[in-house]
């Protein structure tokens, strides 16, 4: 490990770093996407505070299941397709 | 040599401020600091400065933007007093940790409550340990040459910190003194280029600033704050020197009044050292050995020079403008600190005055030499923290 002499100064370090530390095991309640009743309107990936929803050529891909803390948001402001949600909220462990 | 002008102290911190043409300014006004962003914010609106100035809704926020900007890659300053520095005391430390050269002038006012809005340094003594430099000032000249070298202090590139610098509510905010200004060529050269260190906004070299640091490494961070501050205090050397050169004004880490053979020393920062040094001439004419010691820098605390100073007094009269309820003077526990290592073991006594603006007048020094012939005659002292002008 690095003495404080050879460290960068100020823990300014590189960016995006989060990517390359794993937080998802946080998580208590695992958020399942439902792609039938997706409309893709990427309300999810606004809403999610974390960089947990990937999103390929414009469309909404699965989970980063590595970074999502389960929070519920983006189930909470899915639309989804005739009253029937994208994301549901599933216990972790069941 | 530049123009000498009688100014109120608040005019002299805008007018230095003017010449720094920082490029980004945020400030939210409380009394008495509120003039030097009222002149600056004028300075702006006619065209006088580039600054980018930032008109928020708190002094946490003014803080927020100034760290913001920093970071981006500006030169940044803001002013506040009291209250103001209490709020922003959250961001204070974040400026410090991700090592941000931010200058703020800092008119000294005390802390409600009850509310009072005149001077003392219960602020500035409060954010001892956030990690800014101090820098301290005992009229209005030598706060506009504080605040220019503090750009040079804090940009250095075996410092990058913060710096504050501090002058008296009031007394040296709102009074008119003449001193003497250097001209606006002689400050943008003395100063020089800002050179950004990792900005934000070089898209090509993207970086994260204030990752989370675990125990693993939160330590390491903490111990090169320390070591900047170190730096800082022979980088505070050498741009005096510097600025001696170009102004003719000398200055150090502190400064040293009639103290060579002196058996009875005085500390005082700020306004009531000249007040004080007025007395220490009346006691010299009658034959008492008195000198004053007036800190400049704060933090870093310079203890061995500060020892050697007051290394031939035998009684030692510490003056604090701050108290710590139940406990010693922030400034008596410097000096107790500084004279431990020394070995002279000088008798040291602090005594709290002019708080919330309460006057120091002459015969609050006299009182206190007086005092100190005593103890320096007889052995005996009966309080060693009193205060000083309060009515039993
Ligand atoms: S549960 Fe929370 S963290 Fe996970 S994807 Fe949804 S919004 Fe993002
Ligand atoms: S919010 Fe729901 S409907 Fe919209 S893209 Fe995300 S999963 Fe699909």
């Amino acid at each position: 490990m690095k003495g404080w002499k050879e460290l960068e100064i100020g823990a300014i370090t590189e960016a995006g770093s989060a990517d390359s530390y794993n937080t998802g095991s946080w998580r208590a309640f695992r958020p399942r996407w439902i792609e039938e009743n997706c409309i893709q309107c990427l309300f999810c990936w606004i809403y999610c505070p974390d960089s947990a929803i990937t999103v390929n050529d414009g469309k909404r891909g699965e989970f980063d299941y590595n970074h999502c803390k389960g929070c519920g948001i983006c189930a909470m402001e899915c639309p989804g397709k005739k009253g029937k949600k994208a994301i549901v909220m599933e216990e972790e462990g069941k | 040599m530049g123009k000498r002008l009688a100014v109120t102290g608040n005019q002299a911190i805008a007018e230095a401020m003017r010449q720094i043409n920082p490029d980004v300014c945020a400030a939210y006004p409380i009394t008495p600091s509120t003039e030097v962003m009222q002149r600056f914010a004028s300075f702006v609106a006619n065209g006088k400065v580039d600054t980018e100035l930032v008109t928020v809704e708190s002094e946490h926020s003014a803080m927020s933007a100034c760290i913001g900007a920093s970071a981006a890659g500006g030169r940044v300053m803001t002013a506040t007093s009291s209250q103001g520095l209490a709020l922003m005391w959250e961001m204070l430390h974040i400026a410090s940790g991700m090592r941000l050269p931010v200058v703020m002038t800092l008119v000294n006012r005390a802390l409600s409550a009850p509310i009072n809005i005149h001077g003392d340094h219960s602020d500035g003594m409060g954010a001892r340990d956030c990690g800014w430099i101090q820098l301290w000032s005992e009229n209005a000249q030598e706060a506009y040459d504080n605040l220019i070298q503090a750009i040079r202090i804090a940009e250095h590139d075996d410092v990058r910190l913060p710096a504050m610098v501090c002058l008296d509510g009031f007394i040296i905010s709102h009074s008119i003194e003449s001193m003497e200004f250097l001209s606006d060529d002689l400050v943008k050269e003395f100063i020089g280029e800002f050179k950004a260190k990792n900005p934000l906004l070089d898209v090509n070299n993207p970086v994260t600033y204030g990752p989370l640091v675990l125990p693993d490494y939160f330590m390491e961070f903490k111990r090169q704050q320390h070591e900047a501050m170190l730096n800082a205090k022979d980088v505070v050397l050498q741009v005096a020197k510097e600025f001696e050169k170009v102004s003719g004004r000398s200055y150090g880490l502190f400064e040293e009044y009639r103290l060579d053979d002196a058996e009875i020393a005085i500390v005082v920062l700020n306004s009531a050292a000249g007040t004080f040094k007025d007395v220490v001439d009346e006691y010299r004419d009658r034959g008492i050995k008195v000198g004053l010691l007036k800190p400049r820098l704060f933090r870093p605390f310079p203890y061995k020079e500060v020892a050697e100073a007051l290394s031939g007094a035998k009684v030692i009269g510490v003056l604090d403008r701050a108290d710590s309820f139940g406990g010693f003077g922030p400034m008596y526990m410097e000096i107790a600190s500084a004279m431990m290592s020394n070995g002279t073991n000088p008798v040291m006594i602090d005594r709290v005055y002019g708080l919330g603006g309460r006057d120091f007048m002459p015969e609050h020094a006299a009182q206190l030499i007086d005092e100190l012939k005593e103890i320096l005659d007889t052995g005996k002292v009966t309080l060693y923290k009193d205060y000083l002008g309060v009515r039993e």
